[in-house]
């Protein structure tokens, strides 16, 4: 990022002997990058409220998402294996960016699912929760979208947005046999893990083994018990991926500042030798146009 | 290792003439304890207690859930729901909608979309919510905007009930 700020005050003339930096070219330099470290620092003020109220957010979000996958987990369901299927990933990052590896994460463990489903032979389909997903993946798998989600990360996410996504994927008519949701998991301050949750089709659930242990379901009773789970779920993605963001943007934001600091200190330095140098060579003219007289 | 073990050792051992000790019967197994999880997306009520009974409104009816009960899977439809726990007191939420389930090894995941402390309800306003849904329902002839009318009126009857 600082390369190419300094490739716009300082054009390096290539075949020209480069002129040694006068004091105004130092001066805007260091201006800038002043200015760029003032921004990233705020940045980092926000990103840090930011991060403690999604921090405190999570943890009832997290016995709540991870209850609602008690099921899959105790139940112990899976797919048929060679059934050839079709899939669903949902991948949940967000708009904004400046936060590190979180975007560039996620769509890459898209991509190679992708890979794997189509080699195998599966249909796959993608849901893009976060306009930066969309900017990552629609040029080379443009035609696994099937839907994409914006105004992600300006606002904590709600139960309410988790449902909204669930409503147009239920209403999309895409009848997935089973799939997963990619989300980053936050682990601490400074580590997130890309992760992913799986969903199952309300067929793939009542044809499982052990779902007969369950007494007595209705079809219609399991079929809203899986469309509030799929809220649940992706309420849980969301929230951890809300929270695994703003600590990402906290870190970078802290590194660019430091970086910023570093440059100023250099430059401020640079900017001391300049002005030294300047004042010898005015005395020198003046001393050797004195001694000729 | 079970102290039923220990003190029949120690009988055996106090009473060396005896030589057939009798120890107690170890108490009944297979009575696990439930392991209850009550949670709204931005609240946690209970995570994995012991609990002894809870009685939930499904859509299917109102039914008490005890340690061991068989697994099931159910949708929840307003109502009260009602925890007593180990030691006889019990406390009352009000939910609006959500699931349970009940898993073989007697683990209980009650998941809420709103879920409050009954007390934190006014009767007062639940019966002015109520009226006013019952007149909208008599204006609007909208599918899905009578629908809605009609989940707010069940919703608003329930907490009126709850509260009475």
């Amino acid at each position: 990022m600082f390369a190419r700020t300094s490739a716009l005050v300082f054009s390096p003339q290539c075949g020209q002997v480069r002129n040694m930096a006068t004091l105004k070219d130092i001066t805007i330099r260091l201006k800038s990058i002043k200015n760029i470290q003032k921004i990233t620092k705020s940045m980092k003020m926000v990103a840090a409220a930011k991060y403690a109220r999604a921090e405190r957010q999570l943890k009832p979000a997290r016995v709540y998402g991870n209850s609602a996958v008690a099921l899959y987990e105790k139940a112990d369901i899976k797919a048929p294996e060679d059934k050839a299927g079709k899939h669903l990933i949902i991948g949940v990052t967000s708009d904004r960016g400046l936060c590190g590896a979180i975007h560039s994460g996620v769509a890459k463990t898209i991509k190679s699912e992708i890979a794997n489903l189509t080699g195998a032979g599966k249909e796959v389909m993608v849901i893009n929760v976060g306009d930066k997903l969309r900017g990552l993946l629609h040029r080379t798998h443009g035609k696994h979208i099937m839907l994409n989600c914006k105004e992600v990360g300006r606002k904590p996410p709600s139960f309410g947005d988790a449902s909204i996504v669930a409503t147009e994927l239920l209403n999309s008519g895409y009848e997935f046999d089973q799939g997963s949701v990619i989300f980053n998991r936050f682990r601490s301050v400074i580590s997130y893990k890309t992760d992913q949750k799986p969903l199952f089709s309300t067929d793939v659930v009542s044809n499982s083994e052990n779902m007969g242990i369950y007494d007595d379901i209705d079809a219609d009773v399991l079929r809203n018990y899986q469309e509030f789970a799929l809220v649940n779920i992706i309420y849980l993605a969301l929230r951890e991926s809300s929270t695994s963001e703003q600590s990402a943007r906290m870190t970078a934001m802290d590194s660019a500042s430091k970086n910023a600091s570093e440059m100023i200190d250099k430059l401020t330095l640079t900017f001391n030798r300049t002005r030294q140098a300047v004042i010898t060579k005015e005395l020198i003219e003046i001393i050797s146009g004195a001694a000729a007289l | 290792w079970s102290p039923d073990m220990m003190a029949a050792r120690f009988l055996r051992r106090a009473l060396p003439a005896l030589r057939q000790a009798r120890s107690y019967a170890e108490a009944a197994s297979g009575a696990p304890q439930m392991s209850f999880t009550f949670a709204s997306p931005t609240q946690v009520f209970f995570k994995e207690a012991s609990v002894k009974q809870v009685d939930v409104p499904t859509l299917t009816g109102a039914f008490g859930i005890l340690p061991a009960h068989v697994p099931t899977l159910q949708v929840l439809r307003p109502g009260v729901v009602t925890v007593f726990s180990d030691d006889g007191s019990s406390a009352k939420y009000f939910v609006s909608s959500g699931s349970v389930t009940v898993n073989a090894d007697s683990s209980v995941q009650l998941l809420a979309e709103e879920a409050v402390p009954l007390d934190q309800l006014d009767i007062a306003a639940a019966k002015a919510n109520l009226e006013k849904a019952q007149s909208e329902l008599a204006g609007t002839s909208d599918e899905a905007t009578r629908a809605e009318v009609q989940i707010s009126i069940e919703a608003n009857e329930a907490i009126v009930k709850a509260l009475e």
